[in-house]
């Protein structure tokens, strides 16, 4: 007997999955692309991408529910399909994420451009990388790669903070970029968001194939219980 | 009571059933069902014991006719014919809609003798042809590649669910289109269960089930219909996604959430 048709339906889930992960990879960096080249015109052609991304979420979310009451799985099955969940939603938000970037894009086009800017590029490309390898963690099933993901995250918020105090200084003494250093804000926002999400993602992955949670510390405190046992 | 009946198109029915109902004497054992069997689908029917699925079950090809005092009232149709006709011919409905029981029965023959068993009933003698119909028969159910070498030994030897499987390939010999399964894996293990779930889920391509069972786990697994019945009534009917996600009645919820029964 080949595999069960419950196997060849969490395939079917996988690939879906992994499908909706490149359509999201590919609005981020067109999103951020539009940041580094001043491209006015891509905030239509991103909110089409991201009602696509939209869809398939609410399909994927359907499957997994169908898969879970149709087959009752058990143990790493579950853990997938729970994790699938999780990871179909977090991706569908870093979808809106990238919508707000392109959306931020067009009007940063429309003012003169910024020195401060130079750290965005930099802090995008943080992100962007947490995305790439929190996926390829989820895909390969690849557990440390997730770890390593996660251990990225407080860099991210660092720059974050940075860009922020960098820009308000700039605001204050340069009234007339107000508008400007709010929309760099709101980017250096949603790439903090993408990178947040990106470590969600990771955590699952972990979940999934190990069966442990760390989010929240968890791990950390579970292990410290342990020591002081 | 009127069940709830989701999706169902008319022009795809292998059965269907109109307000029948059936009696055990005067115990009025199914009270007005009406529901379709679709094409190469499967379709379970689950309930508490004693609600009258394996009553329904046996209509379908009138082995409810062989206990004394029992009556039906409404329509059964196969291929838009009603089975209850006088003209029927019950010896060929039930090779056109053959059963499976819940404990195998596989005769104290040899393993080939129990596959070709109909079609000598039938009058094949030709030693090729039944020869023939007995390696696809087998290859059917999955057991050629197990038991092509020992086709003259005793089907009781076999372990239980090869023994199911032997009951199918019997089955598949006479080549029905309907088959109908009264808790084919009661009596059989978790493995030996999934390969029976798994075989259905691939002899639908080419045959209409309706099987009947008490697990119904083993519903949402494997079917693409359910009916929920209680008390010889029909509650719910449709798509098994829909029903196991979100049943339309309570009763339907209560019971598929442990609630009831």
């Amino acid at each position: 007997m080949d595999k069960r048709h419950f196997d060849v339906e969490l395939d079917q889930l996988r690939e879906k999955l992994v499908m909706m992960a490149s359509k999201v990879e590919n609005l981020i960096n067109y999103s951020i692309e539009a940041i580094r080249k001043r491209d006015a015109t891509v905030a239509e052609a991103a909110l089409a991408m991201d009602k696509e991304i939209d869809r398939m979420e609410i399909e994927i979310e359907e499957a997994a529910i169908s898969l879970m009451a149709r087959h009752q799985p058990a143990a790493g099955d579950l853990r997938f399909l729970v994790g699938a969940i999780k990871i179909n939603n977090d991706l569908e938000r870093i979808g809106d994420h990238g919508v707000n970037i392109a959306q931020s894009a067009a009007l940063l086009a429309s003012v003169p451009e910024i020195k401060v800017l130079a750290d965005i590029p930099w802090m995008a490309g943080l992100a962007v990388s947490m995305l790439k390898d929190s996926l390829d963690s989820f895909i390969s099933g690849d557990p440390e790669k997730a770890r390593e993901v996660c251990s990225r995250d407080d860099q991210v918020d660092e720059l974050k903070d940075q860009i922020l105090r960098v820009v308000l200084t700039f605001m204050m003494e340069n009234p007339n970029f107000i508008s400007g250093g709010m929309t760099l804000i709101l980017v250096a926002r949603n790439l903090e968001r993408i990178a947040d999400l990106a470590t969600d993602i990771s955590e699952e992955a972990i979940y999934i194939y190990q069966g442990k949670v760390i989010k929240h510390g968890a791990e950390k405190q579970s292990e410290e219980g342990s020591v002081n046992r | 009571m009127t069940g709830t009946h989701h999706g169902i198109v008319a022009s795809s029915n292998k059965v269907e059933i109109r307000s029948l109902d059936f009696f055990y004497g005067k115990f009025h054992a199914l009270k007005s069902v009406t529901m379709s069997v679709q094409r190469n689908m499967i379709t379970a029917l689950i309930g508490p014991s004693g609600c009258g699925k394996s009553t329904l079950l046996r209509c379908l090809n009138r082995m409810n006719d062989l206990i004394p005092g029992a009556s039906a009232k409404g329509e059964v149709l196969l291929d838009g014919s009603d089975i209850y006709d006088p003209s029927i011919e019950v010896a060929e409905l039930r090779k056109r809609v053959g059963m499976v029981f819940q404990r195998p029965n596989p005769f104290p023959l040899s393993i080939f003798s129990n596959v070709v068993y109909g079609l000598k009933v039938a009058g094949v003698r030709n030693a090729a042809r039944l020869a023939e119909v007995a390696e696809q028969s087998l290859r059917a159910a999955w057991l050629w590649d197990l038991l092509k070498d020992k086709l003259d030994h005793s089907a009781l030897e076999l372990p239980m669910d090869q023994q199911q499987r032997l009951c199918v390939a019997r089955l598949l010999a006479v080549q029905p289109e309907v088959i109908l399964m009264d808790e084919p894996c009661s009596a059989l293990d978790p493995i030996a269960t999934m390969k029976i779930e798994e075989l259905m889920l691939e002899l639908k391509k080419n045959y209409t089930i309706v099987i009947v069972t008490h697990n119904m786990q083993q519903a949402a697994r494997v079917s693409d219909l359910t009916g929920y019945m209680l008390l010889g009534e029909m509650i719910e009917f449709g798509d098994t996604n829909s029903l196991f996600t979100k049943p339309s009645k309570k009763l339907t919820e209560d019971y598929i959430t442990g609630k009831y029964g």
